[in-house]
């Protein structure tokens, strides 16, 4: 069972990674016992399961995530929402207002307008129908303040990091609240833009380095640096 | 074919512009050049310059085109007015409409279009400067796009073209050995499955003539192929180089 890469070593589609009695995981498809790549990524090895993380890519829906969603349409039974991937979304107006929901009465645009910013999580999904959101949790509902920035969402995990160490240190460093979309789209709502700019150059340098190791520690000496440069300029 | 008395290969066996018969043009890829498309690359062969973009998938407009089971790849070959000697009307020519269906055709077996059903990926291809070979060249570079926009791929697909030009055979045609040789036979493949995306001929060969240049035309393919990787591995590796 030979494979052809090493952990973390890049790979274009179409690579043979592996041979033989292998998983194909992630971003990976299996023909005749061969192992190839779908994505150009990097390779993990998880015991027998080959997969590789993409450098690139669009966000497919899964049911449990976390979105952020623009509201693009509003129809009889709801909003139909951008949420950044192949299929439109949509939040039904049961699940948002509250008793039972009269299209007579309702008006659905004093709920959410058009363009407007949503926190969402979606509760159900199959490539036979469209996402569907819900908004009935905490934390959940319409953003109104804050600052939105877009990265490529197969990088959503390393900003996370490892049990959530990197994105925990960004918070503590720079006080701001940041929110993850799992689409790629990430709210950072600070006490001032100046910490906002700080949060953000931060997720910036995370994405562009994604693929490379120690960059908790880099992370965190390029914002007390940066912060320490505030300090003298003030 | 009209006989023409301009040699296309002189008494050392070199062709027009000093190549050797199984020699490539010089080739210059990019990827990632576009920064509102999904995904985009660009491509120099020889005086070819094609630029490729694509978009999606994203939902099917009008909804009744959308396919139950899979993604619909629409493609969009288009060579602009300034890219040949004659202004080109940039209007959709009969040539144009075929070759965006042969583009289309050679990359779908490479894309996991089942993946997403009921969506579309549109693929644009503008030919700025052309000089024999378009065809091949769009589907080296629409795959580097397709690749770079992160669209699950099967294997990248790489095309060159052979041919039959005073009675040699050689590769990857220009433009004018392609209008005064004898036959042009453009060939795509995905290398790493082994397999044949498209294979057209225009002219005239003996059986064994064709096997040759079949021969000429994967080797020519194999080498584009470790470009086109070098390629699409450079747009991430330069950053890695800075840290590790």
């Amino acid at each position: 069972m030979p494979t052809f890469f090493e952990r973390k070593q890049i790979v274009t589609p179409g690579d043979l990674i592996a041979e033989g009695n292998y998983i194909a995981g992630e971003n990976t498809f299996k023909k005749d016992g061969k192992l190839y790549s779908t994505h150009i990524g990097l390779v993990e090895y998880e015991e027998r399961k080959v997969s590789v993380v993409a450098l690139k890519g669009f966000y497919v829906p899964r049911v449990g995530d976390t979105i952020i969603g623009k509201v693009t349409d509003i129809t009889m039974g709801g909003w139909i929402m951008d949420i950044k991937a192949p299929y439109a979304a949509l939040l039904r107006a049961s699940d948002v207002v509250e008793r039972s929901y009269r299209p007579q009465k309702d008006e659905l645009s004093s709920i959410f307008d058009i363009g407007d910013l949503v926190i969402a999580k979606i509760v159900s999904y199959d490539r036979t129908r469209d996402p569907l959101l819900s908004i009935r949790e905490p934390g959940l509902g319409k953003i109104t303040r804050g600052q939105i920035i877009e990265i490529t969402p197969t990088k959503i995990p390393r900003v996370i990091g490892r049990k959530g160490s990197m994105i925990s240190m960004i918070k503590r460093e720079t006080g701001c609240h940041i929110l993850l979309g799992q689409n790629g789209l990430v709210l950072i709502s600070g006490k001032n833009p100046e910490y906002n700019r700080l949060a953000i150059i931060a997720i910036r340098k995370i994405e562009k380095e994604s693929h490379t190791s120690g960059l908790t520690d880099r992370v965190t000496e390029m914002l007390k640096k940066e912060k320490e440069s505030e300090i003298k300029n003030d | 074919m009209t006989k023409s008395d301009e040699k296309l290969i002189d008494k050392n066996g070199l062709r027009i512009d000093g190549r050797k018969p199984d020699e490539l043009r010089s080739i210059k890829i990019k990827v990632g050049v576009l920064s509102n498309a999904d995904g985009s690359a660009y491509i120099e062969q020889g005086k070819n310059k094609i630029l490729a973009a694509i978009y999606g998938p994203h939902e099917t407009h009008p909804k009744h085109l959308a396919l139950p089971d899979r993604s619909r790849l629409k493609c969009r070959y288009h060579m602009a007015p300034f890219s040949v000697d004659e202004r080109k009307s940039p209007a959709p020519s009969r040539r144009e409409i075929e070759i965006s269906k042969v583009i289309r055709h050679a990359l779908e077996p490479s894309i996991f279009l089942e993946y997403y059903p009921r969506t579309s990926i549109d693929l644009y291809i503008e030919v700025l400067q052309a000089h024999g070979g378009t065809r091949c060249a769009s589907i080296t570079v629409a795959s580097l796009a397709l690749a770079d926009g992160g669209i699950p791929m099967r294997d990248l697909t790489v095309a060159c073209a052979a041919g039959k030009v005073d009675g040699h055979i050689v590769l990857d045609l220009t433009d004018n050995e392609d209008k005064k040789g004898q036959a042009d036979v453009p060939l795509a493949i995905m290398p790493n499955l082994n397999a044949i995306t498209l294979l057209q001929m225009d002219g005239q060969l003996t059986i064994s003539e064709f096997e040759e240049t079949v021969e000429f035309a994967l080797k020519g393919c194999k080498q584009l192929y470790e470009k086109q990787r070098e390629a699409l591995k450079a747009k991430y590796v330069t950053v890695e180089g800075e840290e590790e």
